[in-house]
């Protein structure tokens, strides 16, 4: 009898275990060492869901302090310069005049020229290796390529950008007649392009992987083509997905700090062109922060921080607005 | 074997004297406070300093020497001048170092007179890319400052040719590089833009970081060297050590005096080489020494005047004092290796006096 009880799942209960006792009075030692056993999973399960709780609240806690810190860190610059911060064209520490949005207009014009460019590489990428090769050694080599170019440093992209593709960036701006700064928005968007696509590309690649067949098999018995079934079938099916990765790129474009500033050209002056150098609100904080000398010009970098901040939360936020309604079609 | 035997007896010396030094200035009443003031202040045989990361090459080297000598480990986090100066006021560190003076701000910031104690001059100086331009480019302040008001445009400028006779100058656009990171030696150049040129002071002005008028930032002055090295006809600013480190052509500058001066280690000592106020805090941009290269500055260690705070002891105290003689004083020797320029002799003697002025309990450390 005792044996036949095995515990195979929690779902022992007390009564198994008095009936035992009762059951078998020669055996007190092995009900006594199952009951411990059974004690010893219900606590190390409780355990673990409070573990599990802590962490979670842990994660909130910790954003909403960062969010507070940078609140309370960029009041004396909020008090100071008021809402005119957001808009206003001049950054000029010497007479404490701090205006975000050059900073402002460089970050999302670089973050949004990158997702351009990075956008038809990461798809195709995402569908070449779910859809078309999904297994064998060439795509398992294009696939751990992508998976590096995430795990590069970038101040390893910031270099290899000074050195290579300024100069090419250069020469080309030469030719098309502007001025040959070669640093400036358009470089810093090749080179965070580049960056942004694994994000991209790796999710694409696991939802196209899991596009049910039934559903293409079902296409192609009715004389779909290869290139119908990704029209009318997979990219519908996973766009969420897609979507979602596109996101993740925008939000590691958003944030990128150390490439960005060694080929953007930090100029606080507002960019005329995509060719003209800009600077971003991630690269102006890393520059000046640690020489800010005054508690005004301390705050508003703090506060150009916040805005970054806010800024990653709204553009989230459309995101997920956008997914939850692909989801629900 | 026997050189660590010799090196613990010194420590053991060392610490013994201090005790005696401690106990006399003290009296014996304070037995309790002073365990209170090891306890909390750590270790006594190592200092902790802050700022400037221009000095951090030669601070390394003369930490590093002075430990050999006297057995004091100096903690020095090259974290910028303006960071180094926030710590000071939270009394996180036992001296700051700063590229420039604290300004009425920080002053107002700090809880207690703060000391500038000159350790070494620095320079900066105009690096160009002007691949087929084989003599030294000369400039003057006022091109200089129209260069960076984006006022000049053009190399061939008839400004520039009328003070580089005979020079053959390209027609190629002046591409400006300054530094895009806050920095002491933007500091000196705005300083010395701001005093040449009226113009200057009143739509840019002096700062670590200033709303730049033209041109493209670098981080740091491998950023702007590396952006000169790129353009074709760009200058910018860089510090002197570097450009000498790394064979960079860089532009005499006329001084105040009239002389075009090639930067140098020697130029920029006789820079300093003028009355210097009994604070020291004076910039010696656009110095009156004749021979005296006009873009140069000193670089200060700050201290509060008086070491009695946050349960420090006078050990400490007067060990930081003792450190920073010798750095004014036998340490300058190492300095012109690293291409630092030696302080002049006006700049030791003040040096000395501020030294001097420097209390412990309303007692002065250093007789």
């Amino acid at each position: 009898m005792i044996e036949s009880t095995t515990i195979e799942n929690n779902s022992l209960t007390l009564s198994d275990v008095s009936l035992g006792v009762i059951g078998s009075v020669k055996t007190p030692a092995k009900v006594r060492q199952r009951v411990k056993r059974l004690y010893r999973q219900i606590r190390t399960e409780n355990v673990f869901k409070r573990a599990l709780v802590l962490m979670g609240l842990i994660m909130i806690v910790l954003v909403i302090g960062i969010l507070l810190t940078l609140i309370v860190e960029s009041l004396p610059s909020i008090k100071a310069l008021g809402a005119k911060y957001l808009w206003g064209r001049t950054w000029d520490p010497v007479q404490d005049i701090y205006g975000a949005y050059p900073f402002l207009l460089g970050t999302l014009l670089t973050s949004f020229l990158a997702l351009a460019i990075s956008v038809p590489f990461s798809i195709a990428i995402a569908i070449f290796l779910g859809e078309y090769f999904p297994k064998g050694w060439i795509p398992d080599f294009l696939k751990n390529t992508v998976e590096l170019i995430a795990a590069v440093p970038s101040v390893i992209y910031g270099f290899w950008g000074l050195a290579v593709l300024v100069p090419i960036v250069r020469s080309f701006e030469t030719k098309i007649g502007v001025d040959p700064y070669g640093v400036g928005i358009f470089s810093s968007s090749l080179i965070l392009a580049v960056m942004i696509i694994p994000y991209a590309a790796s999710l694409g690649r696991s939802v196209i992987q899991m596009v049910p067949s039934a559903l293409k098999e079902a296409a192609y018995s009715l004389g779909a083509t290869r290139w119908e079934v990704i029209k009318h079938v997979i990219i519908p099916y996973t766009k969420s997905g897609l979507f979602a990765g596109i996101l993740l790129s925008l939000g590691r474009a958003l944030g990128e700090t150390m490439a960005v500033t060694m080929v953007i050209g930090n100029t606080s002056i507002i960019p005329k062109s995509i060719f003209a150098p800009g600077n971003t609100m991630a690269s102006v904080i890393a520059n000046e922060f640690t020489e800010a000398d005054k508690p005004v010009y301390l705050s508003a970098l703090i506060e150009l921080g916040l805005v970054l901040f806010l800024v990653t939360v709204v553009i989230n936020m459309i995101g997920r607005r956008v997914i939850s309604r692909f989801t629900n079609e | 074997m026997n050189f660590l035997n010799l090196k613990s007896t010194l420590a053991i010396g060392i610490l013994i004297a201090s005790v005696s030094f401690t106990s006399c200035g003290n009296g014996g009443a304070s037995a309790d406070k002073k365990a209170d003031s090891t306890s909390s202040a750590g270790n006594d045989d190592a200092l902790i300093g802050a700022g400037s990361s221009f000095d951090n090459p030669l601070f390394s080297k003369l930490f590093s020497e002075y430990n050999k000598t006297n057995g004091l480990k100096v903690n020095y986090q090259s974290v910028g001048s303006g960071a180094g100066i926030s710590q000071l006021t939270n009394k996180t560190v036992d001296f700051g170092a700063s590229d420039a003076p604290m300004n009425g701000k920080q002053d107002s910031a700090v809880s207690a007179p703060v000391l500038h104690i000159p350790v070494t001059a620095g320079a900066v100086v105009l690096s160009y890319n002007l691949p087929d331009v084989k003599d030294t480019l000369k400039l003057n302040p006022s091109v200089l400052a129209e260069m960076f008001l984006g006022k000049i445009t053009k190399w061939d400028d008839a400004k520039i040719a009328a003070i580089n006779k005979g020079v053959k100058l390209p027609s190629t656009t002046i591409v400006i590089a300054h530094r895009s990171d806050g920095s002491g030696t933007s500091n000196i150049f705005t300083t010395y833009l701001s005093k040449v040129s009226d113009d200057w002071s009143k739509t840019v002005g002096k700062g670590s970081s200033v709303n730049w008028p033209v041109g493209l930032g670098g981080k740091g002055n491998e950023g702007v060297a590396g952006t000169i090295k790129q353009t074709p006809g760009a200058i910018g600013y860089i510090e002197l050590a570097y450009a000498i480190q790394n064979n960079m052509a860089y532009a005499k500058v006329q001084n105040k005096a009239g002389n075009f001066i090639t930067p140098s280690i020697a130029s920029v000592t006789a820079a300093a080489n003028v009355t210097i106020p009994a604070d020291s805090k004076i910039s010696l941009t656009n110095t009156e020494a004749a021979d005296g290269y006009p873009i140069s500055g000193f670089s200060w260690v700050l201290i509060y005047k008086e070491q009695k705070y946050s349960d420090r002891s006078s050990d400490r105290a007067t060990k930081l004092l003792k450190l920073l003689s010798w750095v004014i004083h036998d340490g300058q020797q190492f300095s012109g290796a690293l291409n630092y320029a030696p302080l002049s002799p006006a700049a030791v003697t003040t040096g000395d006096a501020i030294l001097k002025s420097a209390t412990f309990d309303g007692k002065p450390i250093l007789q």
